[in-house]
Formats: C-alpha cells, structure tokens, sequence
C-alpha cells in the first residue's frame, strides 16, 4: 500500500523544526529562573529586507511549533493550523514569514518539565517552574530578537494563543503592529478555572503520577491524563457538535446493560484520551492549565482591561464562534469592550459554526475569508 | 465625494473634521472609510449582517458585528462626537430604545430615515389601497426588513416627547436635491429626512 500523501498545493510542504539555546537567564513571572533553555520552532516563507513581513502563531493548550506543513510524506496530518497558513491562505506565505515556537514547559523540543535540569542530571518533573503567559512573550521576544525580527507585522492564535498575542500588545507596544485574538477571553471565568482544576485533580490522583516524578518510575499517568483531556475535548465541543456527530448511536446492535463503551460518544471521548496519552506529556498539561487560570492583564491596572490596553499600538481583529461556551462570543465582546473604550483600532466578527471551541481550528469559510481580507491589509514592504 | 452614496454625501457635510464617529447599520463602511480618507475621522462601524461585515474588513474599515437592537451597551456615555444611522432606523425592532441609545452614547446623532409621509406614498395607499412600494420601499407588505415606518411629523413628535433636541433639518429627494416644494411641505413632498439630534 503507498502511504504517501500528495501534498496539496497551497500546502507550505515539508517543514522541518529549528532550536536555538537560550543561555541569557529567564525570570518568570512566579519569580523562579530559568538559567537557559531551548525553543523549538518552524518557520514557513520568506524573511523580506525590511524584515517587516514576519508573523508570529501562537500555539493554544495541545498544539506546538508543527502550525502548518508536513514534517513527512507519510505523515496524515498536516500542522494544527495549516487551513490558515500557506501560500494564498489567510496567513499567506508568498506574502508573510511565518514563525511559529512551542512555549517552554511543553514536551514537544521546548525546555518542559520532560527536560533535564542542570542542577540535578534528572527530568525537571514537578520541579520544572510555574510558566505564565508574559513568560512565554518574554521567550518569543528573544527568539524575535534571534532571527532579526523587530517588529512583527502580526501576532495570531486562537484560545490559549490568542491570549499571548492580546499580551503581545500590551507587553511590547512597539513590536506588534496587528493582532489577531481568536475564539479567547480575556482572563478565565470561574467555571473555566474549575474544569482545569479537575483535569488537574484527575491527573495528580493518578497513582502513576507519583508526585509528577512518574519519570523516575517509567510510566505515565494514563488514566489520569486521559480523563484530563476527555474533559477538555467536551469544552472544546458544542453540544450541537456532539449530538450531530454522534447523536445516541450505539457502538454495538443494542443496549448491553454494563459498564462497557456503549455509545458512540464514549467511544470517540476514549479514543481521543487515549490518543492524547502517547503524545502529550501529564506534567506539561498541569502548566498549561495553569497558565490559563494565571491569564489575566488587567490585574496589573487593578481589573481594568481597558487601561492594559491603553498604551498599546496595534491594531486589532477579533473572531468569535456561535457556539463556542467555553470562550463564548461574551469573552470576546469584553475584549472589544475594553479596546473601544480604549480608543483601539478593532473589528469584531462573530462566525455561526457549530463547532464549539474548536472552531477557530476548523475550515469555516466565511471565518477564513474575513481572516484572509484583514491580513490583506497588513502592509509589508516591497509590494 | 464622487463615490459616496448621496445621502452620506450629506452625512459627511455635517461631521467635523478629527472627530470620532459610531456608524450604526454601516453596510459596507463606506461612510467611515471617506471619513477616515477626507476628514482624519477615527471610529467604528456596527453591523450584524455577515455579508456587510466582511466587506468592512474588505475596506479596511473599524467593523463591530452586532445587533442594535440589543442596544449600545458596550460603548459608554458621551464617547463618541457623532453617532449616525443612516435609513436603518425602519428596520429596528425597537427604534425609540436606539435613538435613546445614540443620544447616549453620541455628543451628536445624525439619523436619515425615508418619509414615510410623502404624497406618494399617501396617493399609493388611498387610490390603490394597497401598501405603499417606491423606488425607497421596495419591498412587498410581507417581506419588507422596514417594520417602524415613520413620517417627519411622528418622527419630530418623538423627539419632543422624548426631550430630544434637534439641532439641524435636511429634507431632501433621494438625489439630494433640495426644492422649494419640499422646503414648503416637508411632510408632503420630502423623501429622505436628515436630523441632527442631540439629549436635552
């Protein structure tokens, strides 16, 4: 059987990850340091002379530094975002130089919790130290700084990574001349804080998760890590998602009357925890819940949202989903809210789907479009 | 002003240069795009069809997609120079809360509405006994988006009830031509009304 995919035409094609070391110290916001580290990262187009046409993606909760291309002709997925990046795509690479970095305390090649520590020749495990959203900025920065990128034409991601380009703004004003903040809030609700806590509580009663030294004792805490993300894949879904694909189906003929998977929903829920386990790493899913429940820069101004974006000099575009309820077209609007007070350059579109959260991952035309015609207007040089 | 549909044309004359301007029903934001463009005018569109949403962000031009019939609740008191709605005010559920709304909001309002008043119209409904379809009013009883029709007399009734203030009057033809029949019986023969409104 031939496994090779045709690479599609408007596809960036095969990419291949880049690292560079970091070894000036990194202070994090929880007061830790980070002596040195490593970001992984892809890059797909052309850097221009004026160095102005560079765009910064920013990965959400799972994702990393693999946005668009492949890193194989038998690889079936492409990267998480490649329906918006590529040539002639909404992030379009004939026009744009794309950079697109995992955050550390990921488990994808960026210095995380799976990592050695210089200190002790173990992984960090639970000692690897608590990372927030600036943090991340802060590493993205430097790596700007690395590849000769003062300012970024625009910083985009949906969710998680919409919060960094919203942080992008506020943290280095000069350095950002768009952003993009797709399906985002602008901090956690409670309820959004109490999902993580419980992803967080299934992960950490795992007995295999020893304290976050499972390493050490070579295994995982599947059962946990896989609960954590069935949890989470229910957020990311609308309910009208879930009952369009799976409705009550049954996996077998007829009701068994036990425990065992017996509709299609749990099914699809188990293999996805399942799937989740063998690549993503327990210890990383804590720190990236916890960022999440950190996010929040209005804190700086005492709650005021409006002021964190008062010195900022980008211009803004935001998108929302119908039924996304885990970031709701609500968290949106306050994120509008604030910038219209703020007398901020913004458009706000809210996208019907009935993808749920997921939607800003999803090939919804009329989303693509107006991303496609705002980016259209990001002028770089040599045009 | 060659490409500006007439009655912005009129709009524009009326707004100060460098000033902020909240565009509601906005369409295709060309009146803030020549703003911006002529008068160094800086604000926002406010729609909530898609098709004119994605053609704000075609033009390059500040686009919020909402419903104004949920009101202006998002934008605080006084913090735009101008709010104008341009022959939107028909098709809102609940115009009286709107106009409420921009005089919030706005130190200004501008709204146009089509006379609902004019002769034709009045002719339509008493020779032929049906409602009134114009050149302005196109649609059919039934499929029509204008649902609060109103004539420059409810309209400036409205305003006294409401202690609203009008600071300024255009009544013209759809061309945007003033006449002398119009100036004489506004109510009668003028087509669009223009007003500059302001709270008391």
């Amino acid at each position: 059987m031939n496994n090779n995919l045709q690479i599609p035409a408007d596809s960036v094609g095969l990419v291949k990850p880049q690292s560079i070391r970091f070894e000036e110290p990194l202070v994090l916001a929880c007061g830790k340091v980070l002596a040195e580290y490593d970001l992984v990262y892809e890059t797909y187009g052309t850097l221009n002379a004026k160095a102005d046409n560079a765009v910064l993606v920013c990965h959400a909760l799972s994702a990393d530094h693999h946005a668009a291309g492949y890193h194989s002709e038998s690889d079936k997925k492409p990267g998480w975002w490649d329906i918006c990046i590529g040539p002639g795509k909404a992030v379009d690479t004939d026009r744009f130089f794309v950079v697109s970095s995992s955050n550390i305390g990921h488990c994808s090649g960026s210095t995380g919790p799976r990592s050695i520590n210089p200190d002790t020749g173990k992984a960090y495990g639970p000692d690897f130290p608590m990372v927030t959203v600036p943090d991340w900025v802060k590493c993205q920065k430097r790596l700007a700084e690395k590849l000769g990128i003062i300012q970024w034409a625009a910083v985009a991601g949906g969710s998680l990574g919409a919060m960094q380009a919203m942080q992008w703004a506020i943290d280095f004003p000069e350095s950002i001349r768009h952003a993009l903040i797709i399906a985002s809030a602008p901090k956690l609700s409670a309820q959004n804080i109490a999902f993580n806590a419980v992803a967080r509580q299934a992960i950490m009663s795992d007995p295999d998760f020893h304290g976050g030294r499972y390493y050490d004792f070579d295994v995982v805490p599947a059962s946990g890590l896989k609960i954590a993300r069935m949890l989470g894949h229910i957020t990311y879904l609308s309910d009208d998602s879930m009952g369009d694909k799976f409705g009550r189906e049954l996996k077998g003929e007829q009701l068994n009357y036990d425990y065992r998977v017996e509709f299609e929903v749990e099914s699809y829920l188990r293999y996805q925890g399942e799937a989740f386990v063998n690549h993503f790493d327990a210890n990383t899913y804590l720190l990236m819940t916890k960022a999440l429940d950190y996010f929040d820069p209005a804190s700086q101004e005492g709650g005021n949202l409006s002021a964190a974006f008062k010195k900022t000099s980008a211009k803004y575009f935001l998108a929302s989903f119908t039924t996304d309820w885990r970031f709701s077209p609500e968290r949106s609007r306050e994120i509008v809210k604030a910038l219209t007070r703020a007398k901020k350059d913004v458009s706000y579109l809210e996208f019907e789907s009935n993808h749920g959260h997921d939607a800003f991952l999803a090939p919804i035309s009329s989303y693509l479009d107006a991303f496609a015609a705002y980016m259209r207007h990001i002028k770089v040089s040599g045009e | 002003m060659s490409e500006l549909r007439a009655d912005l044309q009129k709009i524009c004359e009326w707004i100060e240069p460098n000033t902020r301007v909240l565009d509601l029903g906005c369409g295709d934001g060309s009146l803030l795009a020549w703003l911006k463009e002529n008068r160094g005018v800086s604000g926002y569109g406010v729609d909530i069809d898609d098709a004119n949403v994605r053609a704000c962000i075609e033009n390059d031009v500040n686009i919020i997609q909402a419903d104004l019939d949920a009101g202006l609740t998002d934008f605080d008191e006084g913090s735009f120079d101008y709010v104008v709605m341009s022959q939107a005010l028909q098709a809102l559920q609940f115009p009286d809360r709107t106009i409420a709304e921009m005089t919030r909001v706005g130190r200004q309002s501008i709204v146009t509405f089509p006379n609902f008043g004019l002769w034709m119209h009045r002719f339509h409904l008493m020779l032929k006994g049906r409602m009134p379809v114009s050149k302005a009013l196109p649609a059919e009883w039934y499929d029509t988006k204008n649902i609060h029709l109103c004539t420059i007399k409810d309209f400036e009734r409205f305003c006294q009830q409401r202690s609203i203030d009008i600071a300024r009057r255009d009544i013209v033809d759809y061309a945007h031509k003033e006449s002398v029949l119009m100036k004489t019986w506004p109510n009668l023969f003028g087509e669009l009304a223009l007003y500059q409104i302001r709270a008391k």
